[in-house]
């Protein structure tokens, strides 16, 4: 049975909008009803077509009642910040990610009606460190990297997933770990990050990243409402960039900076309301983490439009970022300064 | 011509001549063209904002000089005319280093997903350690004909010399004897990867973790890798047990190899193990640091960092006959009892070839 009537949570945020606007468009469902504490942004109410927005708290019991009254048969659970872009108090995020998923989880699982759920969660709960495997897959332990960081309630959630999966094995539950986002509309702590001036790294580590296009992570929760694809899938852009090439691309200044003053300047960082570097974040600028995207392409039967690179480009080029030092330029110089004093020791012919 | 070109019909047009040059000097080396990473992209419209941008007005003075070992360089490049001209009198190590530069400069290299630079790798790192290889240890490579042409394949090897110089010397070995030049990916203790510089330059050198899954997969997608079993037990073994094979834990290598059907060459390596004689260990130190050990050699800690300087031994690096796993059945790799027999002899095996290459050789510093 076909999904009908579509709830999608945290429709204020990035991706929960733009799904919304999507959803909405498309002719198939009956209903599609996004809630959150705030209205979304104006560009996507004047794009939403048949969508309704309703205000809402799903840390509230309320959320029960619009569920049932609605017959809502799918939950598109969006409302999840792994990574808030910008400086935001941990304790409001936290009771939205994990108070807020239980007692949606509870409303679903009170709801008869219900038979999908998709849930959007981060590839950080594999944690990042210098015992992790180089690529994760989906049976990898999940091991976030502190207990009190953003990564940890990730893995409090999907835990409640798992326990409604138990207690409803009726429902067709799609979890789908995004790694880091970027793009040149969205706001995540990556696009932040790239967009700094001079990037601190840290020294004597270069990350690997993987990253996923905006538009990419959007079709992903789309097919997940509109198709059925139980299980839990990594998504990623194929390839790696390493962290020192990607501010290399970006033409930005790095900065490494030694692993006991990180913390230091993430603070800086912070108060000038610029970055919001949690523990997560830190690690995984130390040590890079890679998922792997095969069940993805294969049981999923999507395969990411843009890879890493691409993504990263697109964004740089989008967002118009004016090098601050400009790669090019300076090859081009070297080449005009070095090759013709090689020529002339060369002897002549 | 077009379809390796994404990058915009205009800049295609113009590149052409110099594509033909380029296929000229590549003959019989289509393997390197191959792998350009602009033929690996589709999707061309949606690359709408690198047209404008794109590489025009830089000139890819190495492509014209046919000097081109890099892989993951792009080719499309228009010549502006100025250099083409003085392109010929351009030495080759200069216009590679040119290249190099710039590569590094506008972050145009590829990097696989274990964080292997293969650019980088080649350019700067191999030989730095063939240095090493060939003046200090003067390596000798005896049975290079039974690493696998193709497809993935486990080398064991055995450790020692407090500081892992033999797995290094391994890489060169196999990188300047195969005739297909492949890389060794090497599987390090985690020590290796929270070390800072240290881990990075090991990623970046094509190495990972020793662990099941990263194994397993490097093996599966056909590389050649490289395994130590003793682990800090082989590398920090004192000078007394030179050449004794340690323990070789719970073969979790083989069953990775049994798991994926790869050969198992055994490799002994001798001469490493006593470029650091390690006499004692100073065990409240190395727990005071972090380290497995703190090695005691007659001269370090004496003579402070010149007491680092290995002892310049001769080395012999014999690879072995390989031992087939494709021929047991499907969940051998489950069965502790033939995981460890098959242990027990790829390590017979090992230590046979470590004899046998020791009875030959002259003197521990020459022939």
């Amino acid at each position: 049975m076909p999904s009908n009537i579509v709830l999608v949570t945290g429709v204020s945020g990035e991706l929960g909008g733009k799904l919304l606007a999507r959803l909405g468009n498309n002719p198939d469902f009956e209903r599609v009803i996004g809630v959150d504490t705030s209205p979304p942004p104006k560009r996507v109410i004047a794009r939403m077509g048949n969508a309704e927005f309703v205000r809402a708290d799903i840390r509230n019991p309320l959320i029960a009642k619009i569920i049932s009254s609605a017959k809502v048969d799918t939950v598109v659970h969006a409302a999840t910040t792994a990574h808030p872009p910008g400086p935001a108090r941990r304790t409001p995020v936290k009771e939205m990610n994990v108070i807020g998923t239980m007692r949606l989880l509870a409303a679903c699982q009170r709801a008869p009606l219900v038979r999908k759920l998709v849930v959007k969660s981060t590839a950080a709960v594999y944690g990042a460190s210098a015992r992790s495997p180089a690529v994760f897959t989906e049976d990898s332990p999940l091991m976030p990297v502190s207990p009190r960081g953003f990564a940890s309630d990730a893995v409090e959630m999907e835990g409640y997933v798992r326990g409604l999966q138990r207690r409803r094995p009726d429902i067709t539950v799609t979890v789908a770990r995004f790694t880091s986002m970027i793009g040149p509309e969205v706001d995540t702590v990556t696009t932040r990050y790239f967009a700094l001036p001079v990037v601190p790294t840290v020294l004597g580590y270069d990350a690997r990243m993987q990253l996923v296009h905006s538009s990419d992570a959007l079709s992903v929760l789309e097919l997940a409402t509109v198709r059925d694809n139980p299980g839990v899938f990594n998504v990623g852009g194929d390839g790696v960039l390493a962290l020192s090439q990607a501010v290399r691309m970006a033409g930005r200044v790095e900065l490494p900076v030694p692993m006991a003053a990180l913390p230091s300047v993430s603070r800086l960082l912070r108060g000038a309301n610029l970055v919001d570097f949690s523990h997560d974040q830190l690690r995984l600028l130390n040590f890079g983490r890679v998922v792997d995207t095969g069940p993805l392409k294969r049981e999923f039967g999507y395969t990411p439009r843009w890879s890493t690179r691409e993504a990263f480009e697109d964004y740089v080029q989008g967002r118009a970022l004016r090098p601050v030092i400009d790669g090019r330029s300076l090859s081009a110089l070297l080449r005009k300064v070095a090759l013709p004093s090689a020529n002339e020791h060369v002897p002549s012919q | 011509m077009v379809d390796r070109n994404p990058v915009g019909g205009p800049v295609a047009t113009r590149a052409t001549p110099v594509q033909d040059t380029r296929d000229e000097a590549h003959e019989g080396q289509s393997a390197q063209v191959i792998p350009l990473r602009s033929a690996e992209r589709g999707g061309s419209q949606r690359r709408r904002h690198a047209v404008d941008t794109g590489h025009s007005g830089e000139a890819s003075v190495v492509n014209l000089s046919g000097a081109t070992d890099v892989p993951g360089q792009r080719a499309s490049a228009e010549p502006t005319p100025a250099v083409a001209e003085s392109d010929e009198l351009v030495p080759e190590a200069v216009a590679k280093a040119v290249e190099f530069v710039r590569g590094r400069l506008t972050g145009e290299y590829d990097v696989d997903e274990f964080g292997f630079d293969p650019e980088l790798t080649e350019t700067v790192l191999l030989p730095a350690l063939r240095m090493l290889y060939d003046k200090w240890f003067r390596v000798e490579v005896h049975g290079a004909e039974n690493l696998p042409l193709g497809g993935g394949g486990l080398v064991v090897g055995n450790h020692s010399g407090t500081i892992p110089l033999d797995a290094l010397m391994t890489m060169v070995a196999v990188h300047d004897n195969h005739p297909k030049q492949r890389h060794l990916r090497l599987l390090g203790a985690d020590l290796v990867f929270k070390l800072p510089f240290v881990g990075t330059l090991a990623r970046k050198t094509g190495h990972t973790l020793a662990c099941h899954p990263d194994a397993e997969r490097l093996l599966r997608g056909g590389e050649l890798v490289g395994v130590f079993p003793e682990g800090y037990k082989g590398v920090g073994k004192p000078f007394g047990a030179r050449y004794k094979l340690q323990r070789f834990g719970r073969g979790g290598f083989i069953s990775a190899a049994l798991r994926t059907g790869v050969p198992i060459i055994p490799c002994a390596i001798v001469g490493a193990e006593e470029t650091y004689p390690k006499l004692g260990d100073i065990k409240p130190l190395a727990r005071l640091l972090g380290l497995p050990y703190f090695p005691v050699t007659p001269f370090f800690p004496l003579l402070g960092p010149l007491g680092a300087v290995p002892l310049p031994t001769k080395w012999h690096i014999e690879f072995g006959e390989p031992v087939r796993t494709d021929l047991a059945d499907g969940d051998a790799w489950d069965d502790p009892m033939r995981v460890l027999s098959l242990t027990d002899r790829v390590r017979e095996s090992m230590q046979e070839l470590l004899y046998a290459r020791l009875s030959q050789r002259g003197g521990v510093f020459g022939d």
